[in-house]
């Protein structure tokens, strides 16, 4: 039997994470399909059937599943759940909004947020905010499974040419209805795919501030991050924030400005391969994960930085 | 209007966790334990809306071992009006809680249920929207704005992109974020107040549902160490080791 991944998408492009996910589902089974729910979706289900990895595409247009709602998107995947041995999605808002209510539907207990894929009922994951790693086994016959996308590469996006088959609807309760997005919209890389972030907390002091962050963002095509204890003081919003609760980001170099490093933004951002601190308690802990800590008062050092940086003749992009 | 409150006793956020050496699972002995922090944001949020009048009563449950209790103990000094404590004897996946939870809620029917987004120790951001589920309700996860209504809530989510808003119709299950709220402290003679309080104690296997885990754990390990500690003079060594010695700009 197959296996079904369910695509995140704005009805117009296929979300970057499926792609990790997708790659991921990969290593449990290869006969993979993918389910694209939306509406007006036909270029998302063209997207997805051109990943060299999917074997099957599944679209399904109604308007009720145009904002992803969880109530009207789960009836139709409890549907499909019959012809398939995993259901997959990624463990961001996306996938950890509507996964859990097709688990208890199908009465299956789900293995949330998959970091490792160790055989087809056999996962690592994180829990205690990445403070230690779990390898569980499901014992259900059908395993309900969110993938960690950070922690797979993406697939590949072109020489595919699956099939695309298009399926009913199902009937939606509609208890819930969308009212809007406000997206933050930005000329930056994503926060989640970024090669380099650059993170500001609370030594910031103020939204004002963290201008000499994106000063450094722009020079280094940087995704902008931050703490919780800078997005609860209203610095900036609650998107740019790393974290347990939050993102959790894996660039080649992530640098921490003004953050004391509490686990819980540890946990977003500590399998980034380079880590810089900057903050002027040398006691802080961000420093015993940092590979170069620099004990320095941020206003200072932040403009230095940007000068050595305009010295360089080259930057990596 | 009825709210019944969910809250966890988790190992305390500040505590830094030690993986046993067995490799089956964490230190839990002589560990300070405390409320899931979210669940504190949920209490918070119940009894702001049973003072603004339009909600009642408030109620707050939880699933556990005995000492457990003392989330219900500390959610009542903060205002709920009554608990409810299901005494189970080992870790309950969200899934058996879900069910446990829906026994409790077809008794009490509350209009709205609140709970934390995520509990801080298994991580698994499951057990609202099984609920729900289950219940066939709507759901408002990861909250950070509740407004409510006569037959509705609007709630604010915080969702990847930035933030979103729905309408849901009650009755309806709110996950909520840290950022929906600040919990208050309880002031001593409401800890003594609460200790009158009643909180019904169930035991979870005379509910009758299946609350079987299903998943088994096999090995719990630390993470890999990171070599880190390194420390720069300044700025221009800071540069010039992240592009000859990391090669990262």
């Amino acid at each position: 039997m197959p296996i079904l991944v369910i695509a995140e998408h704005d009805n117009l492009n296929l979300k970057t994470f499926s792609l990790n996910t997708i790659n991921a589902a990969s290593k449990i089974d290869t006969d993979l399909h993918v389910l694209v729910a939306g509406n007006k979706c036909e270029n998302v289900s063209k997207a997805a059937a051109s990943i060299p990895l999917v074997k099957k595409v599944l679209q399904s247009e109604s308007v009720n599943y145009e904002n992803y709602l969880a109530e009207n998107l789960t009836p139709l995947i409890v549907k499909l759940a019959d012809k398939y041995t995993h259901i997959i999605a990624s463990a961001n808002t996306f996938g950890k909004n509507f996964m859990p209510r097709v688990a208890a539907l199908l009465d299956i207990s789900q293995v949330s947020d998959v970091t490792k894929i160790i055989s087809p009922d056999t996962f690592m994951r994180p829990i205690y905010a990445g403070n230690a790693f779990a390898t569980v086994k499901s014992n259900d016959k059908k395993k309900c499974v969110t993938i960690r996308p950070t922690s797979f590469d993406p697939a590949p996006t072109s020489g595919g040419s699956s099939t695309i088959e298009k399926i009913d609807a199902v009937d939606t309760p509609n208890v819930s209805k969308f009212i809007k997005k406000e997206e933050t919209k930005s000329e930056r890389p994503e926060l989640g795919t970024a090669r380099v972030v650059i993170s500001g907390g609370r030594g910031m002091q103020s939204g004002e501030n963290f201008k000499l962050i994106n000063a450094i963002a722009d020079k280094l095509n940087a995704a902008v991050g931050a703490s919780r204890a800078a997005v609860d003081a209203g610095y900036i919003s609650n998107d740019h924030q790393v974290g347990q609760t939050g993102k959790v980001v894996v660039p080649d170099l992530y640098i921490a400005v003004g953050i004391s490093g509490a686990i819980q933004h540890l946990a977003g951002m500590k399998e980034s391969k380079i880590i810089v601190a900057i903050n002027k308690d040398g006691e802080a802990p961000i420093f015993s994960i940092a590979d170069y800590g620099l004990e320095a008062d941020l206003f200072e050092a932040l403009p230095q930085f940007l000068e050595e940086l305009n010295k360089l003749n080259t930057i990596q992009k | 209007m009825k709210i019944l409150v969910a809250v966890k006793r988790v190992i305390d956020y500040n505590v830094q966790i030690r993986v046993k050496e067995d490799g089956s699972g964490v230190q839990t002995d002589n560990v300070k334990m405390s409320t899931n922090p979210p669940d504190d944001n949920a209490v918070e949020e119940a009894v702001k809306l049973r003072e603004s009048g339009k909600v009642k009563e408030v109620v707050a449950i939880t699933v556990g071992e005995e000492k457990a209790q003392e989330t219900v103990r500390k959610a009542l000094a903060v205002g709920a009006d009554r608990g409810i404590h299901i005494k189970t004897e080992n870790y309950i996946e969200p899934l058996g809680v879900a069910k446990i939870l829906k026994k409790i809620v077809e008794k009490e029917k509350p209009d709205l249920i609140f709970m934390g987004k995520q509990a801080i120790d298994d991580d698994c951001n499951q057990t609202g929207q099984m609920l729900s589920a289950m219940l066939g309700w709507s759901q408002g996860t990861f909250a950070s704005k509740v407004e409510l209504k006569e037959k509705s809530t609007q709630i604010t989510r915080e969702v990847d992109e930035g933030l979103e808003t729905i309408e849901i119709n009650l009755p309806a299950i709110v996950t909520c974020d840290l950022r929906l709220n600040e919990p208050r402290y309880a002031s001593l003679p409401n800890i003594m107040k609460a200790k009158k309080k009643p909180i019904e104690q169930l035991i979870a296997k005379d509910l009758g549902v299946d609350i079987a885990n299903r998943i088994q754990q096999l090995k719990v390990e630390e993470p890999p160490k990171r070599k880190g500690g390194v420390k720069v003079a300044n700025v221009a060594e800071l540069v010039s080791k992240l592009k000859n010695e990391a090669k990262v700009i």
